[in-house]
């Protein structure tokens, strides 16, 4: 094509450089180089030095002694280790249940009323709040005497509860508490997703007769697939990244049993007692590689989804 | 002009002047960086007036104080000392300096306590700055530790400080039988249990079992580690202390307290200001000293110190050194531990006392009954990672003593790996 737009009177075309040349190849990659840059030198590198760090015996001051695989046969028989890793396993179980409220308040607010908007902007606000705020609030409504929790619990004549105070039940509140937000954010995401919903099938499943429970599941919600990804994957990597609460609401206690792995990692190598870089690395290894099946599965799907898109 | 003119003459003049200086060590130029972790309202306008004071010796020194959060400066500490070293820093002493010790961080300052001035007057607290034989820093302020009571709870159940463990005991089920709980705590951040475990230790055992145990020594399934719980269990099957204690940080305790649902509290001298800012008047607060548990055991004390350095990177050493030698001399040493200050005890010998009955009765137990020694405080005294290891399990024993074997076989597989 190029060559008939070509005047003839030219003999010879100009000579060009080799960036002209190869322009349409370089230019993506420049754009990218320092996207590519940042990401390998602060996310792509240290994940091979913690893999390397792992293999160590170091303070983060002085000399560092290479130990093999000692510190991950230390974590196999670390109970503390077993029980960060429990106490993940509930964050991503039970805090998937933001998905579900999300969804329910944002097909209850998906509503024409006077004023709709400052209900959606109320319920939205947690998701605003910093973390550290939020901890509080709930570590208060928790206390054990003069929380409002227990004063609640009382007019049904039962007993004050210690939920952050008591080894069974502390992970449970910080999760709720996290829900709080979280279903709020899922909420917000329904609601977009609600506004793309197509009119005309929920008006041909009306006519149908579908309704109620069947017009949701069959209808609605699978429209709202790409809504529910989203929500899956911001959730999940919520739970995983669980640390502020933690830290605010029960600082890892009572004894230990709130901590998450990341928690965990960081009482070892960074906090005020902790000196052990590698043990540290080797915990953050194996946060890394649960992550990595669910990066994987995210990836994966959306190629898949690219792929069909096309 | 004339302003570049008199600034390059006295850069001369400095220059000249820098050997002479250096012998008389007045006159110090440069720059000189502090880092300090008073970032509580009082010792930081204590800090910052006596610096003020320090510039005013030296007029040509350019100091460039930085006052950093006091709990994260127990995290910064490590990058600072190898990136991007001040001058001056402050720390504690005993166990907690070692890790900086042995990484090479800290700059030996053996030769400012071999000056008589500093070896004479400071002597008490020699041993917590010595490692390897030799001395790491200086102590600038230090508190004790002991029993801060409810006077008029004591007068109105007709009960009097106790001196063994047995009058504790019967004071404290004279309290519980009216409904007041013998001692506030709380164990959220760990530490305040590792306070009552120093002292029920050293009082069952004495100080060098507590030192050998924080040698790493002795196992902690040991008979006589399970002597010093089993006294402790004592305390928490008659319900001693306070309910959902591992709720709460020590701040979040004082108001039993001062509430009078609480009777007394193990704590450092720190806990004084607190209440008296909560109402309770000098009349309704006192204090005494933990009482003796086994009679042939030699009293020992907690007393913490909090300590100045000189990171081994620092640029202006000479200059930081004569800031050491100002911190404890005898006449800064009276004025930033007074009442209005921090409202400690000096480390200097010459220095004088705050008329404050807290300190008083601190200073008289520290300097005559407390033939035992004096220890800094457990997670200053053990290593770190045994200590956060410890206080866990002591915070665990305080909720459930039933599970003291699983703790203690627990602690001795960290003790076994720490002091390898």
């Amino acid at each position: 094509m190029t060559v008939t737009a070509l005047p003839d009177t030219e003999a010879t075309p100009p000579k060009r450089g080799w960036y002209k040349r190869n322009e349409i190849a370089v230019t993506p990659w420049l754009f990218l180089a320092p996207a590519i840059l940042f990401f390998a030198v602060y996310v792509i590198i240290p994940i091979f030095q913690s893999f390397s760090i792992s293999l160590y015996d170091w303070d983060g001051l002085g000399e560092a002694r290479f130990v093999g695989m000692a510190n991950y046969q230390e974590l196999v028989t670390d109970r503390a280790f077993e029980v960060s890793l429990w106490n993940n396993l509930k964050w991503l179980v039970f805090y998937l249940l933001a998905i579900p409220a999300g969804l329910f308040i944002a097909l209850f607010l998906n509503q024409t009323v006077t004023g709709i908007r400052i209900y959606k902007s109320l319920f939205f606000s947690p998701f605003v709040l910093s973390q550290v705020v939020v901890g509080l609030v709930f570590a208060w409504f928790y206390l054990p005497n003069e929380g409002l929790l227990s004063n609640m619990l009382g007019w049904f004549g039962l007993g004050p509860v210690n939920v952050l105070g008591d080894p069974t039940w502390a992970t449970y509140g910080i999760i709720a508490a996290g829900l709080w937000p979280q279903t709020a954010y899922c909420m917000i995401l329904y609601l977009t997703g609600l506004n793309a919903v197509d009119p005309e099938q929920v008006e041909a499943a009306r006519l149908d007769g579908a309704k109620g429970w069947k017009m949701l599941w069959y209808v609605i919600i699978p429209q709202l697939k790409p809504a529910t990804f989203i929500a899956f994957v911001v959730t999940i990597i919520g739970a995983l990244r669980s640390f502020d609460l933690i830290s605010i609401m029960t600082n890892g206690g009572p004894f230990g049993q709130t901590r998450v792995l990341s928690f965990y990692m960081f009482e070892k190598a960074l906090s005020e007692y902790g000196f052990r870089m590698g043990y540290g690395a080797a915990i953050a290894v194996v946060l890394f590689l649960i992550m990595l099946v669910f990066i994987a599965y995210f990836l994966f799907s959306m190629y898949r989804e690219e792929r069909g898109g096309r | 002009m004339r302003s570049t003119l008199k600034a390059s003459a006295l850069a001369l003049a400095a220059a000249f002047a820098a050997p002479a200086a250096f012998a008389e060590g007045h006159a110090l130029t440069g720059d000189l960086k502090i880092f300090l972790d008073t970032s509580n309202p009082a010792p930081r306008a204590t800090m910052e007036a006596m610096i003020g004071r320090f510039q005013e010796m030296h007029p040509d020194l350019n100091i460039e104080t930085t006052v950093i959060d006091r709990e994260a400066y127990k995290t910064q500490i490590r990058n600072f000392l190898t990136a991007d070293a001040p001058d001056v820093a402050t720390w504690y002493a005993a166990n907690r300096m070692r890790p900086y010790v042995e990484a090479g961080l800290f700059e030996d300052v053996s030769d400012l306590w071999a000056e008589p001035e500093i070896a004479e007057n400071l002597a008490s607290t020699k041993g917590a700055m010595t490692i390897d034989g030799k001395q790491w820093g200086v102590p600038y302020t230090y508190y004790q530790w002991g029993v801060y009571y409810r006077k008029d709870l004591y007068d109105q159940y007709g009960l009097s400080e106790p001196t063994n463990f047995d009058e504790m005991k019967s004071n404290c089920q004279t309290l519980l039988d009216n409904g007041v709980k013998c001692y506030t705590i709380g164990t959220k951040f760990l530490w305040t249990a590792g306070g009552w475990f120093d002292y029920l230790n050293l009082r069952t055992h004495g100080y060098d079992f507590h030192m050998e145990m924080a040698a790493g020594d002795v196992p902690w399934t040991d008979d006589r580690v399970r002597e010093t719980f089993a006294n402790w269990r004592e305390l928490i099957d008659m319900g001693a202390y306070v309910d959902n204690h591992q709720n709460y940080s020590w701040q979040e305790a004082l108001p039993f307290m001062v509430n009078g649902e609480a009777a007394a509290y193990l704590m450092g001298n720190f806990a004084v200001a607190p209440l008296r800012e909560a109402g309770l008047s000098n009349d309704q607060i006192d204090f005494y000293q933990f009482p003796a548990i086994n009679p042939d055991v030699a009293l020992a004390e907690d007393a913490p110190t909090d300590t100045f350095h000189i990171p081994a990177n620092a640029a202006n050493k000479d200059a930081a050194r004569e800031f050491l030698r100002f911190v404890v001399s005898a006449q800064e040493q009276t004025e930033i531990n007074n009442g209005a200050n921090l409202g400690q005890l000096p480390v200097n010998a010459s220095a004088s006392i705050d008329d404050d009955k807290f300190l008083a009765e601190g200073f008289e137990m520290l300097s005559s009954n407390s033939p035992g020694g004096v220890a800094q405080f457990f997670d200053r005294d053990f290593p770190a990672e045994m200590a956060a290891e410890a206080m866990q399990g002591f915070q665990e024993f305080m909720v459930f003593p039933d599970n003291l074997d699983d703790i203690l076989s627990r602690l001795e597989q960290v003790r076994q790996r720490v002091y390898q």
